[in-house]
């Protein structure tokens, strides 16, 4: 009965995306639903291939590993294509010829690259490791598997295709033009459905966990999975032109589409890149390290304090701007109390530590995990600091901003990712240890230096780039024009780039390591049936 | 959607024995206990959980464990073998917490903050960015209203005479210059193809202070500004009025004007095509006619490019370079700046 429903809806699904490609008004359009058509068209040939088959019953005590063994190849793959274009993007700033204008008629132009690099970085790769460690953490820490069965399976594939259809949508021009909401609406139409499975699944076990109480990652990662479904829809809310077109009208205008979309970017920032990632760390440092979490107290006094203050912060990205004052006042504010709350995840995960510092000498993983953290205590303390009205009139529109976000994103989510993948990787195909310990310590080094290449080069620019901005002579008229700042800021250009090799380098190495650890190391030898905790 | 396959048992890591993969059976036994406690037995928490020594575990072989320290009292939690300690919040990170909280209570009343019915709280310090940034460049204004006065006033001729004057127009029209010019006539000011070069004495328009004030006030072909100035080559080719022979022959004789490297034989069958097409307006000499804005042929300076190739295209297609009129973007006194600085970069007249 349920395949008859499932062919009826692919099958529907097929005709419907047939339609649309004849139909499409635009390129965009008529790849993205020819793209639906043969995933939709496949899967009902692969059910209908398979309707005699008997179901299999999945062990309800085993935890549901499958699709986080998928979650964690796609995590690797997906954040290998996003550095990748971030590398050449970079250089394209430095270099304009590499746009290769004329070769590739603008398709490949900074301009569409750009929301390719930071979709794939985030919502590629962030989003991947996101919803891989989320199932692998829900199952251990509530001693249940997975809820909703296959539903786990449409979350990962659903979302991918999401992935798909956004950044091919981006190289033909499909685009809302909001930072990190680009994707146009039927895009996110298909999201809010994954999401919201995304939702139940997570729910679902967690409604049928076997623990008393529910575990600060799980926290986290709830607080990520709702906050994201609601900003989404809210900061998406727009009428297509078409049903057969990629063109959708905005329903907010001006100024209110601009603190929409704030809300909406900071938030994305805070939930998705903090309240996610802090999950994520809130079980694999505890695990790496095998020592327990510091502070329970300072885990729900600043769990707490993250959901309440972050969601008000997002009107400091438009500081002197047509916004009123009294909301850049609120998000100002909001965003210096916002200081310490995000420090204690900082705390908690550095004080979790203590007893095994000495791991740091000798575990690159733990090495990884611990810059992961330092790197989230400086941006977060960054952040706040660029929130402030004076500081801002400074770092506004320079590449500091750029600086900050890759300090961050570079440092914290890709850090605690790659330890986490570190961590998995063997766990999940059975295998006693990682391929070369050695590797990993080269892309620790790697990424490192590639940070702090980045992250300074940045600082620099910015900052040289707002004081010369911001510079008049002594009638009041400006003194560079803005072609001088472009210029003066080239070498700092190569050297971002620079920084983008080394970190592009790093995770090759760990792709190589993660690849050898399943293809060459010997399955782990069976110990006997795990012994009774008590 | 792919299926749950079913355990595949060659595959180890599938396998119940694989520890990593099964939910402990210990944690089962304990189930019957937890089911009770999520069902809403939970009894009121009335004091914190007894604190539990960490037991010493051994629960799988051949896992490290790190040293157990003893004298933080644990919460009693656990899960897939974290627990957690009570410790206390950091003192230091609880008080600046609450001095955040008391500096933005300070500051939202000092600064415009909370939305009411008509408007927002105005703060006690009665101060916004945007009075702020008006206040600036009141004073700005101000501080240059005499200059400014005295600049429009002048006879325009007279300004580089005064040197409070000069110095002022100097400073004002090079900054101006970097913020309105410099996307096309460059940051130097040396042009490029299609945008004049200013550092040279060859003008389209003129080169004196009134010529390049006018030029400034109303722009060359800017279809917005009625007095702008105005002329306009014919399209030689497109519109079919020479032969594509004659086009490359009177490039030749172009070229030949300055004396560039040409084809002899163009050149004099070009001699005749130019006097008949373009010396009304080039003149017979090559030396332009800046009444309008008809550029020297007889020079090195070169607006488009000398080289054959370009000489045949431009003649074809016939040029059209627009410059936007300012005179509805700056005032009178920056014009006047911009006016003085551009003379006064070496080809002023």
């Amino acid at each position: 009965m349920s395949n008859i429903v499932k062919l009826i809806l692919l099958g529907g699904m097929t005709l419907f995306a047939a339609i649309g490609a004849n139909l499409a008004r635009d390129p965009a359009y008529m790849v993205n639903a020819l793209t639906v058509m043969l995933v939709a068209g496949g899967m009902f040939l692969w059910t209908v291939r398979r309707i005699d088959e008997p179901v299999a019953v999945a062990n309800p005590n085993e935890y549901m590993d499958g699709v986080v063994r998928a979650g964690v190849v796609a995590t690797m793959g997906w954040g290998l294509v996003g550095f990748l274009v971030g590398v050449v993007i970079a250089f394209q700033l430095a270099f304009p010829a590499l746009n290769f204008s004329d070769l590739t008629q603008g398709y490949l132009n900074f301009g569409k690259l750009r929301p390719l690099h930071t979709s794939a970085v985030i919502f590629a790769f962030g989003g991947n490791a996101l919803i891989a460690t989320s199932f692998y953490v829900v199952q251990r820490t509530s001693a249940a598997r997975l809820w909703g069965g296959n539903a786990a399976w449409f979350v990962f594939w659903g979302y991918n295709l999401f992935i798909v259809l956004a950044a091919t949508g981006y190289i033909l021009g499909a685009t809302q033009s909001k930072e990190y909401a680009e994707p146009e609406w039927y895009v996110d139409l298909w999201l809010t459905i994954v999401w919201l499975t995304y939702l139940a699944v997570f729910l679902g076990t967690i409604i049928k966990r076997r623990e008393p109480h529910i575990y600060v990652a799980n926290w986290f990662y709830l607080a990520f999975i709702i906050t994201i479904a609601m900003l989404h829809v809210v900061n998406n809310l727009s009428v297509p032109v078409s049903i057969w077109g990629s063109k959708s009208v905005q329903v907010f205008s001006g100024v209110q589409d601009a603190m929409v979309q704030w809300w909406y970017g900071h938030n994305a920032v805070g939930f998705f890149l903090t309240a996610g990632f802090l999950g994520m760390m809130y079980y694999f440092i505890p695990k790496q390290a095998e020592r327990p979490v510091y502070s329970y107290k300072l885990s729900i006094i600043h769990f707490w304090a993250i959901i309440f203050l972050y969601i008000w912060a997002g009107p400091h990205h438009l500081h002197y701007t047509a916004l009123p004052e009294w909301a850049a006042t609120l998000g100002m504010v909001f965003s210096i109390m916002l200081w310490m709350p995000s420090w204690g995840g900082m705390i908690n995960g550095l004080m979790t530590l203590s007893g095994a510092w000495d791991k740091l000498r000798t575990d690159p993983i733990i090495r990884m995990m611990v810059v992961a953290v330092g790197f989230y205590g400086m941006a977060t303390f960054e952040g706040p600091m660029m929130s402030i009205k004076s500081v801002n009139s400074l770092s506004h529109y320079t590449d500091w901003t750029i600086g900050h976000v890759h300090s961050s994103a570079l440092g914290w989510n890709g850090m605690i990712t790659f330890g986490a993948l570190y961590y998995l990787t063997p766990r999940l195909w059975g295998r006693d240890r990682l391929y070369s310990l050695p590797m990993v310590n080269w892309h620790f080094w790697l990424a490192t230096i590639g940070i702090v290449l980045y992250a300074s080069s940045m600082w620099v620019t910015g900052i040289m780039e707002g004081l010369m901005w911001r510079e008049v002579d002594q009638n009041g008229y400006l003194v560079n024009a803005f072609a001088d700042t472009v210029a003066a800021k080239f070498p700092m250009y190569v050297v971002r780039g620079l920084g983008g090799v080394l970190y592009l380098a790093g995770a090759i190495i760990m792709a190589w390591n993660l690849w050898a650890t399943v293809a060459r190391q010997p399955k782990s030898v069976s110990t006997a049936i795990a012994v009774p905790a008590e | 959607m792919m299926s749950d396959t079913p355990r595949d048992p060659a595959d180890d890591h599938a396998s119940p024995a694989n520890p990593d993969n099964q939910i402990g059976l210990g944690r089962q036994s304990a189930d019957a206990d937890h089911a009770a406690k999520i069902a809403g037995d939970i009894p009121p928490r009335t004091a914190p959980d007894a604190p539990v020594t960490p037991r010493a575990k051994a629960r799988r072989a051949g896992k490290r464990h790190g040293v157990a320290q003893q004298e933080t009292p644990s919460t009693g939690h656990q899960w897939d073998g974290i627990t957690e300690y009570d410790n206390p919040m950091p003192r230091w990170w609880l008080w600046t917490f609450y001095a955040t909280i008391v500096w933005a209570f300070f500051y939202v009343i000092a600064y415009p903050a909370i939305p009411m019915l008509t408007q927002a709280t105005q703060g006690v310090l009665k101060t916004n960015a945007r009075t702020e940034v008006a206040a600036e460049i009141e004073r700005f204004a101000q501080a240059n209203a005499p200059v400014q006065t005295a600049l429009v006033a002048a006879e325009l001729d007279d300004i580089p005479a005064d040197p409070q004057l000069l110095g002022y127009a100097t400073n004002a029209g090079a900054a101006l210059y970097r913020t309105w010019c410099t996307q096309c006539h460059g940051a130097g000011a040396a042009g490029g193809p299609g945008y004049p070069n200013l550092l040279d004495d060859s003008w389209l328009w003129g080169g004196s202070l009134a010529d390049i004030h006018l030029t400034l006030q109303h722009g060359i072909r800017d279809p917005l500004d009625s007095d702008t100035r105005y002329s306009e080559m014919p399209r030689y080719g497109t519109d079919e009025l020479l032969e594509p022979t004659q086009i490359v022959q009177v490039a030749g004789y172009v070229r030949s004007l300055s004396g560039l490297d040409h084809d002899a034989a163009d050149a004099a069958e070009g001699a005749g095509i130019y006097a008949d097409n373009c010396a009304a307006c080039h003149m017979d000499d090559g030396s332009g006619d800046r009444g309008q804005g008809a550029p020297a042929l007889n020079d090195q300076v070169w607006l488009y490019g000398s080289d054959p190739e370009t000489l045949v295209r431009i003649i074809s297609q016939g040029p059209y370079g627009v410059m936007p009129a300012w005179s509805d973007r700056l005032s009178e006194a920056e014009i006047r700046s911009l006016a003085v600085y551009v003379h006064g970069l070496g080809g002023g007249e």
